[in-house]
């Protein structure tokens, strides 16, 4: 078994308002960033998985997206990186 | 009748659903979140409260409790379910109910009294209600802003499954005093079958005259109406109202 690290990236989708970035784009104005044209705020989620081998990992990963990480109704994710830490004995 | 309400770790209003249905002269027991076990309920109550720290998303460890595995299997033989707020969203998490309830748009957390209108009497939930009768029954959430994919919304507002919507104190539409933002002003849905009802407000916060009104105790008194014709509820098809 290998030790596997993944960051998973969970974003509202395009279409759903997100009044937390509105407020973040308006602080950002505010301390002069005029040039902020959106801020979107999502959720960074790091896992540590064990797996056979990276495509199990990755496999994993993804149901774990599907079934908890991640509500389709209003969130689209990724998987940002997934990477081998050291291999278990 | 036997009111069972589901009690996972952070509900915060079972307490006073239990009050509340007694009120009308109902058992209440309480469903602990880990037994697989409705207790012989006659309606299922899903309070209010922070399940799991509402920790992800609201709602979204609170669905894959036992207990949920049981409610999911009562509503799909037509048991009554009724999710008040943090209910609502297990609701939907679960997919019981479409949709998602999300932030508010003020970003506050909002505890104040809202307005209902009653969108449908054809629902155990409503049935003791008039169509257009305004509620008056508090919230209590910072995540309760509906929302829902075009189609959703138009196949709900088709079926009349918009069961309750947010309106100013004189019936009128609640514009920018909407408590959350929700998509039309979505207070309450109901799911195909209608024996399953979501809302954000907390009915059982409105129930005496003591506490600001007793608006609440409507619903409670329709559901104990509904399953005592024939201990059966009123099935959409069962009603003539045609949808608008």
């Amino acid at each position: 078994m290998t030790v596997f690290t993944a960051e998973v990236v969970v974003t509202l989708r395009p279409v759903i308002n997100d009044p937390q970035g509105l407020s973040v784009r308006a602080g950002l104005r505010l301390l002069g960033f005029d040039g902020v044209v959106s801020a979107r705020v999502g959720k960074f989620i790091e896992l540590v998985v064990e797996a056979e081998d990276e495509a199990a990992a990755r496999a994993m990963v993804t149901r774990m997206c599907e079934r908890l990480l991640c509500n389709p109704v209003i969130e689209d994710w990724r998987i940002d990186s997934l990477r081998a830490l050291e291999a278990a004995t | 009748m036997r009111f069972g309400i589901a009690v996972f770790p952070g509900t915060w209003s079972e307490r006073d659903c239990a009050h509340a249905v007694s009120l009308d002269g109902h058992e209440a027991v309480m469903l602990w979140h880990r037994d697989a076990d409705l207790r012989g309920a006659d309606c299922v109550i899903l309070p209010g409260g922070f399940s799991y720290g509402d920790h992800l998303r609201c709602g979204a460890i609170a669905r894959f409790a036992p207990l949920m595995d049981a409610v999911a299997e009562f509503a799909a033989g037509g048991g009554l379910v009724w999710g008040i707020c943090n209910g609502f969203q297990i609701l939907c998490e679960a997919h019981l109910l479409p949709g998602a309830l999300l932030r508010n748009a003020s970003l506050e957390f909002r505890c104040e009294p809202s307005w209902l209108r009653v969108e449908t009497e054809a629902s155990p939930f409503t049935a003791g209600c008039r169509r257009g009768d305004v509620l008056r029954i508090p919230v209590s959430h910072g995540e309760g802003r509906y929302v829902a994919d075009p189609q959703t919304l138009l196949t709900l507002e088709n079926e009349e499954r918009v069961a309750l919507r947010y309106v100013r104190a004189d019936g009128g539409p609640v514009g920018e005093d909407s408590p959350n933002g929700s998509m039309r002003d979505i207070a309450g849905i109901l799911s195909e079958g209608r024996n399953v009802l979501g809302m954000m407000p907390h009915p059982e916060r409105a129930c005496e005259p003591l506490l600001g009104g007793d608006d609440g105790m409507a619903m409670i008194r329709s559901v104990a109406a509904s399953l005592d014709r024939a201990g059966a509820f009123i099935r959409a098809g069962e009603n003539p109202r045609t949808p608008r």
